[in-house]
């Protein structure tokens, strides 16, 4: 084959393969983003959950693209350009691209373009999702409005909330070996094995743990935060559908860690109000008993409680510091 | 080698690698009968109440770690104690269970677990009567739990006053209270159940020991139809 016919095949091939690209591109990608893309996982029960949802599809509709190119250049390398296919054509950016500037240079700017525009969607995404439901430190940098009003007065002890109000609603999660539990500093800081939250309301999650490392996972919800001893760990979200949720232990923690689960529902704001008000009052007695309101708590290092071990070494601590008085500014 | 001596080996390795294949998938498909599973199943008529009676004690006194806190169950058959925490229960039954505590107590490390949770009534008994709370800072405050997480079941197991029964099982005229309480079981299903108090000796925040060691502190419940 002459070199002349030979490079009029392979623009012709170039012309082929850059319009089945594309027009399967956009038939997949529109096939994807409308068919399947509400359904993918997490959902859209809250605000990260939703934005999560978003960035995966946008993810994956970049990404079509890119393997739709991959299989079909490899489709016409296996069938059209196979050099055992008697008068087969010299492949597109086979040896005759060597050298070819327009090549090196859509290579360069189609991939810079797409690595720096999902580097700066990504920023962008953390920063308008307060963090995208991650746990961000005792200090949080990213949070909603009247998060820092609502943790001031949750601490304190004067923290309200009620239906319609637009106020954000403290819940301290508290990891222990083995099972999470939850307490609500705006209902007289009752503890409870329930997570339950109200409809449409800004969520702070302040996780903590007891005793080892865990980590507090509502997948639905796409909240994750590591639950560690003696830190807070603050993660925010926006409830925004009514339904049940998961809470796992991400954090291999020992022996029954694979149990280490329940199930949460979020409920509406007058549901949620008439199950906290309950709760409240059914748990009085035990709510006066426990140690007062405080992000993290100083757990006895050796055993269940102070002076329990005498040969443990450890000097005990009075009941109200094992479990509540120590707070770490 | 000769080739028949080499046909030999690769043969015979072969049918070594596929034995070993289907004894490992085999395994993994054949649902063990798990050994020191203790039967409640066909113990009361139909439709009864279950009843199931265990005890706790400051240290086991026996086996390979003598001094390790532990429950022990009675065999409803044979009426003695035995060293078993995996208890087969029949399906939608309820259960009355009765708890011999024969250990010390402390303050809890959460007070949260002070509560009875997920029995009948939100109620236990201690020793004849009834509460739905208690608080551990208080009297020799709470030597374990029972608790069933997965089925949000806990009941605080209130501690006596030293702990001078050194070997299990122990017996009535050594200290101890007697706590009551009732719950239903669910379907089918295995759920664990442990203790929430940390209560083994000389481990970081005494979790480990005795509390991360199946048989001990913790068990599971093998609920069947």
């Amino acid at each position: 084959m002459s070199p002349e016919s030979s490079n009029a095949n392979g623009d012709n091939d170039f012309r082929r393969i850059v319009t089945i690209w594309i027009v399967s591109s956009v038939v997949l990608d529109l096939l994807y983003w409308f068919l399947v893309g509400p359904h993918v996982p997490p959902g859209r029960m809250t605000s990260t959950a939703k934005d999560n949802q978003l960035d995966f599809n946008v993810l994956l509709v970049i990404a079509l693209p890119v393997l739709i190119g991959v299989w079909e250049w490899l489709g016409f390398a296996a069938l059209r350009w196979n050099v055992k296919r008697k008068g087969a054509p010299e492949s597109v950016g086979g040896p005759g691209a060597a050298g070819k500037k327009s090549a090196e240079r859509s290579w360069i700017v189609i991939t810079t373009v797409v690595v720096l525009f999902l580097a700066v969607y990504g920023t962008i995404e953390l920063y308008v999702g307060n963090g995208s439901g991650g746990g961000e430190g005792p200090n949080p940098i990213l949070q909603p409005a009247g998060a820092v009003k609502a943790e001031t007065a949750a601490v304190a002890g004067t923290g309200t909330w009620s239906p319609n109000s637009n106020e954000v609603l403290a819940v301290q999660v508290i990891a222990q070996q083995w099972k999470f539990t939850y307490r609500y500093p705006e209902f007289g800081g009752f503890e409870s094995p329930f997570l339950i939250l109200p409809d449409n309301t800004e969520i702070a999650f302040n996780v903590t743990s007891l005793d080892v490392i865990h980590s507090f996972w509502a997948y639905q919800l796409e909240v994750k935060a590591d639950a560690n001893p003696l830190e807070n760990n603050v993660a925010f979200t926006k409830t925004e559908q009514l339904g049940n949720f998961e809470v796992r232990c991400s954090e291999l923690c020992g022996i029954w860690h694979g149990s280490m689960f329940n199930s949460g529902k979020v409920v509406s704001e007058s549901a949620f109000m008439a199950w906290a008000n309950a709760t409240e009052a059914k748990n009085a007695a035990n709510t006066k008993d426990l140690p007062p309101f405080a992000w993290t708590y100083v757990p006895d290092a050796n055993g269940a409680a102070g002076g329990y071990y005498p040969d443990g070494g450890v000097t005990p601590y009075s009941p109200v510091e094992i479990y509540g008085s120590k707070q770490p500014s | 080698m000769s080739k028949g001596g080499r046909l030999t080996s690769v043969v015979a390795l072969f049918l070594v690698v596929v034995g070993l294949v289907v004894w490992a998938v085999a395994s993994l498909l054949t649902p063990g009968v798990p050994g020191g599973v203790v039967n409640f199943t066909n113990t009361q008529a139909a439709g009864q109440p279950v009843h199931l009676t265990v005890q706790t004690v400051g240290s086991i006194g026996f086996g390979a770690h003598p001094t390790w806190v532990s429950y022990l169950v009675k065999d409803p058959k044979t009426g003695k104690w035995v060293h078993d925490t995996s208890w087969e229960l029949p399906a939608h039954t309820v259960i009355d269970m009765t708890v011999y505590q024969y250990d010390s107590g402390s303050p809890l490390r959460n007070q949260e677990w002070g509560q009875v949770l997920g029995t009948f009534g939100g109620t236990a008994t201690l020793n004849g009567k009834t509460f739905s709370s208690y608080n551990s800072n208080t009297g020799n405050g709470v030597g374990h739990t029972f608790a069933i997480p997965t089925l949000n079941i806990s009941v605080p197991l209130v501690g006596v006053s030293g702990n001078p029964c050194a070997v299990a099982p122990c017996h009535f005229n050594s200290p101890h209270n007697v706590e009551t309480f009732s719950f239903k079981t669910p379907g089918p299903g295995s759920y664990n159940w442990q203790c929430f108090v940390p209560c083994a000796l000389g481990y970081l925040f005494g979790n480990g020991g005795a509390m991360s060691t199946q048989n001990y502190m913790g068990g599971e419940l093998e609920v069947v139809n």
